[in-house]
Order: C-alpha cells, then sequence, then structure tokens
C-alpha cells in the first residue's frame, strides 16, 4: 500500500511537471517536426524507395520511425532528470523517505513513460497530413504500444542515470548510445537495403522491434505492408516486452546503489 | 525516556575515520545542538542517525528504534532538513509538502489539514500557491522546516539551518525553532559551526576530529573557561609571554598574532596590565567568556579561524558533493 502510494506520488510529480512545462512540449515537438517536414520532404523528393510500390512516399516510411525516435528521446530526457533530481538536492528528499527504492524506481519508470507516450502522441495527429489513415483501434493500440516502448527505455535511462553523478556525461551518453539506437532502429531506412554487417547490427537495436510494432500497426491494411515490416507483430512485442522487464531490473536495481 | 540514544558510533570512510566512538542521550523536548568545524564529523553523524549512512561500529536508537535495524521507522520518526535545499523549485510550496506527506504516509484528510497548519507557522501560508523558484533562500529554508515537521516527527534534524542566510533571517529561524517547541511535542537535533547559534540550545556537544571533547549546557561550558579574557598585542610576543607567565604566573595562549590571558575579574588587571608592559604593549581588550573560547580551551584552536577559511571553499565543495 505504501510502495504503491509512492509510485503513485513520483509518477505524479513527473506529470504535474510535464503538464506545467508547455515550452519544454513545444521544445520536445520541435525536432520530430524538423525530421519529417524537411529531413523526409527532401530525401523523398530525391530517393525513390526501390521496393516500395507506385505512390508510397519515403514520408510515410518515415512517420513511425519519427514517432519512434519522439518516445526515445523523451523516455531518456525524463529518465536523465534523475541527475537534475540529485543536483537540485530533491533526490535526497526522496531518498529519505520512509518508502522502498524499488517503488520510486518504478514510479519514475511509469511517470517517464506516460510523459513520453503523451509527447509522441501528439504526433498521431499529423497522420493525415501524412496521407496515413489512422482508425480509432489504430490509435488505441499505438498509444498501448508507444507506452510499452517507452517503459522500456525509461528504465534504459534509469539505469544509466543511477549511475551518473552529473550531466557531464550526457554528451557520451547521447553520442555512443542514443544517436546509434535511433539511427540502427530503422526508423530512417529499412533493413532489407543496407549491407549484412548493418543489418545485423540494426536486428540487436532494441528499438527495431519498438519501430517495426508501430508500422505493423499503421501499415497493417496497406499493400505496401510485406515490403515496410521486417518481424510479425508477435515478435515485436515479445523483444519490447522482454527489454522491458530486463531494463526495469537493471534500473532498480542500479537505483537501489544510490548513495 | 530519551528519544535519542546513541551507543559507541562509529563510521570509517577506508584510511579516514569520520566520527569516532560517539556516545549521547538527548531527552524528549530538547534542543541538542552539535557544534564543531567543518569536516568535524557533524554531518557525518546526523546521517547515521537519519539512517543515510551505516555505522561502522556502535548503535543508535530513535524512539526506540534501531537505525541499523529499523530504519523505515526511525525514517518515519524523524524530519530531516539538509545544509542543501531539497525541495522540488518547479512545483508550489504545497504540492511540495503534498509530496511529502504522500510519501510519509500520511492520510489525506489529516495531510490538507496539517499542511495550512505548518505553512501558516512559517508564515507562508500566503505563498502556497507559488513555484518555490520565486522564493527567496530564507522563505526556502523555511518552507523546507515546515515539510520536515508534516508527517508529525519526534525529532527534528536541523543540519546547519541558518548556513548562507543573512543574520536577519537567521533570527527569524531561530524565533521559530523556539516557538516550534513551545507548540509541537518535538525534539530537535542541530549541528552549527556558529557560536553564537549555539547558545540557542539547552546542551551542546562540541566535536571535534570525530570526538566529542565535552558535552554540556552552553552556561556551564562558558563556567570551564572561568575567568574573563584578555587578548593582546604586543611587539615582542614570545618574551612577553614568558614575562607574563613568570611574573603574575598566569598560563598565556597564543591565538594567532595575539596572547590570551584568562584572568578572573579582568577590568582590574588590565591597568596593571598595561602598566607593567608599557611601550611593549600595542593594544588591548577583554571580554567575558563565550563558546568561542570554550572551543579554544579544549582544542587549541579557534573556530571561527577555521570556519572563516573553509567558508569560501564550502561553496565548491558542496556543489562537488552532490
Amino acid at each position: 500500500m505504501r510502495a504503491l502510494k509512492a509510485i503513485y506520488t513520483i509518477w505524479l510529480r513527473d506529470v504535474i511537471r510535464f503538464y506545467r512545462e508547455k515550452t519544454r512540449i513545444v521544445g520536445m515537438l520541435g525536432q520530430p517536426l524538423l525530421y519529417l517536414l524537411i529531413v523526409g520532404t527532401g530525401l523523398s523528393a530525391s530517393f525513390r524507395m526501390s521496393f516500395a510500390p507506385q505512390g508510397f512516399s519515403y514520408l510515410e516510411f518515415m512517420y513511425p520511425g519519427i514517432i519512434g525516435m519522439t518516445v526515445l528521446f523523451t523516455s531518456v530526457f525524463s529518465a536523465i532528470s534523475i541527475v537534475w533530481d540529485r543536483e537540485f538536492g530533491f533526490l535526497k528528499e526522496v531518498l529519505v523517505a520512509p518508502v522502498p527504492r524499488w517503488s520510486v524506481a518504478i514510479g519514475k519508470a511509469l511517470g517517464g513513460s506516460t510523459i513520453a507516450m503523451l509527447q509522441a502522441s501528439i504526433l498521431l495527429l499529423l497522420a493525415p497530413v501524412i496521407g496515413i489513415k489512422l482508425g480509432p483501434l489504430m490509435i488505441l493500440k499505438m498509444v498501448g504500444m508507444l507506452f510499452l516502448i517507452a517503459f522500456s527505455l525509461t528504465s534504459l535511462g534509469i539505469t544509466i542515470a543511477s549511475r551518473m553523478e552529473t550531466m557531464e556525461g550526457f554528451q557520451m551518453i547521447m553520442n555512443f548510445l542514443i544517436m546509434p539506437l535511433f539511427f540502427l532502429s530503422g526508423a530512417m531506412f529499412p533493413m532489407n537495403s543496407v549491407p549484412p554487417w548493418m543489418a545485423t547490427l540494426m536486428k540487436l537495436d532494441p528499438l527495431t522491434y519498438g519501430v517495426d510494432a508501430l508500422r505493423n500497426i499503421v501499415f497493417a491494411g496497406s499493400p505496401a505492408r510485406e515490403f515496410l515490416i521486417q518481424f510479425s507483430m508477435g515478435t515485436d512485442l515479445a523483444v519490447v516486452a522482454a527489454m522491458s522487464v530486463v531494463f526495469i531490473t537493471a534500473g532498480t536495481l542500479a537505483f537501489n546503489k544510490i548513495e | 525516556m530519551n528519544i535519542i540514544e546513541v551507543n559507541h558510533l562509529h563510521k570509517k570512510y577506508k584510511a579516514i575515520t569520520a566520527v569516532e566512538d560517539v556516545s549521547l542521550v538527548v531527552g524528549q523536548k530538547e534542543i541538542f545542538g552539535f557544534l564543531g568545524p567543518n569536516g568535524a564529523g557533524k554531518s557525518t553523524t546526523i546521517k547515521m542517525l537519519a539512517t543515510l549512512v551505516s555505522p561502522t561500529a556502535g548503535t543508535a536508537l530513535i524512539g526506540g528504534f534501531d537505525i541499523v535495524k529499523q530504519p523505515n521507522q526511525v525514517r518515519q520518526t524523524i524530519g530531516l532538513v539538509f545544509q542543501e535545499t531539497t525541495l522540488d523549485e518547479r512545483l508550489t510550496a504545497s504540492e511540495n509538502l503534498f509530496f511529502h506527506g504522500m510519501l510519509y504516509n500520511v492520510g489525506r484528510q489529516t495531510l490538507s489539514r496539517r499542511m495550512g497548519e505548518v505553512l501558516e507557522m512559517v508564515d507562508l501560508g500566503d505563498r502556497k500557491n507559488d513555484l518555490v523558484k520565486t522564493f527567496s533562500g530564507g522563505m526556502k529554508r523555511r518552507l523546507e522546516i515546515a515539510r520536515g515537521l508534516l508527517h508529525y516527527p519526534g525529532v527534528l534534524f536541523l543540519d546547519e539551518p541558518t548556513v548562507g542566510l543573512d543574520p536577519q533571517t537567521r533570527n527569524r529561524i531561530w524565533t521559530f525553532i523556539h516557538q516550534l517547541r513551545q507548540r509541537e511535542n518535538i525534539t530537535i537535533f542541530m549541528t552549527t559551526h556558529y557560536m553564537d547559534e549555539a547558545e540557542h540550545c539547552d546542551r551542546i556537544a562540541i566535536i571535534d576530529h570525530g570526538r566529542i571533547v565535552t558535552l554540556d549546557t552552553p552556561e556551564n561550558l562558558k563556567k570551564m573557561v572561568g575567568g574573563d579574557i584578555i587578548t593582546l598585542s604586543v611587539t615582542d610576543r614570545e618574551r612577553v609571554k614568558s614575562h607574563i607567565i613568570e611574573k603574575f604566573g598566569l598560563p598565556v595562549k597564543e591565538s594567532g598574532q595575539h596572547l590570551q590571558v584568562e584572568v578572573p575579574g579582568g577590568e582590574t588587571f588590565i591597568p596593571t596590565l598595561a602598566v607593567d608592559l608599557g611601550e611593549r604593549l600595542r593594544s588591548i581588550s577583554m571580554h567575558r567568556p563565550t563558546l568561542d573560547d570554550v572551543f579554544l580551551k579544549l582544542t587549541g584552536k579557534a573556530i571561527r579561524e577555521e570556519s572563516a577559511g573553509a567558508w569560501s571553499g564550502m561553496r565548491v565543495h558542496m556543489r562537488g558533493r552532490r
């Protein structure tokens, strides 16, 4: 009961802060919009995807990938706020409270995933502009999937943030973990046109399965489905769920070790 | 019943002994002060009592709960105010209190009544819906004290509660701490390196190099020093020192560039001494014993020199440690 209350409290704090910082919401939306409008439009004008059927644009291909990107960045940023909390002292208030540490870690993971899910869901509003039709059931599936992906990535972020004393290491993590995770996820280009070594790396990237799951949902009835999707929905779900379990366990253990 | 009982507490960090064989008891409703220079082991002791750091050896009971075996019960029993702020500045005062109440499992109805109560107590009732980042240093400290009281703790730990605040705000915090004891059934355990603040305490433990040097009421401690203290500035320090020892049979201490003589009835001794020293005397002053002198007597050094030197370095140190 006490642990549940703690989870709720930590979650609520993140949600209140998200709601209050509207500039951050807009700021975080800027990046995916830039990718879609500039990179997406630019690339779809120059390249034709060799496997793609007539009339299928690169923008459509990229759209679920960019939603995946938003989830990735928002999740990791939310988790990294632990380091800010440490810097500004609030972490101590939480660590001295008579509640189990794991409940704090889980509350944080749920808070971060809720924010990442909300942030990414805003992008669903763009679907008609891109030329994708989303039914209510599809939207529901998308939101659920986004939450699951966000949960695994926030947990990964917590694992990292628990070991970080200051924000100094953040650039390293960005360059050597977050950006590679994004580039290799198949968000920007399909796995079936890259050299084998890269395809192997892409298969190792857990986010690949998240992005693939989103494509599975978005292109369920599309003729381009065969070419766009790498794995079955079942495989994608299993990998993302497994990733969630592994990372939340690692995150909780790492959080337990904070002094 | 003693609300705090500490028995032979030790803390070692690799080669450094931060706290060595600290034993003490604190009674209910007492204001107990831990006085010592920076790095003396005050904060480490508080951290052990607050279950943030585990002791290398020894035990302590708070409200009857063991700090090692029953950390959660201990945490529920105590309120903590740290040196550095631990508020969430992007939340309002009320929200900070609300989250604290939730984490300490205060029932909803009790919580909203208690929030109003503690906010009134620290005069922040009219600012409750403002973001904490708009608060001044003193307001933040008051809010933190209010938050520390929210869950009806038996003991409130204050680690340097007035550090970094201006004198006016410091006075206000002290007035507030005294009122607090009147109103709430609470024991206060605080650390400070300000001598004048230690005078507010019922009893003081002076700590240096991790050990308790002495423990008594401020009045008794000052009696230990004995007479008035005469501080001299002279031309030839060494010779004047031995001269005073020989002629008057009084012990002389060196404090920086000055000599200090301790004597009962200083006001009548000054003229005698002035005539005797003649031109060698540059300046002379006298003061009644303070806790500073107690510290000097017991440890052979002045606490203010050290804290003054430590001041500039401390900010850096604090940032680095977060």
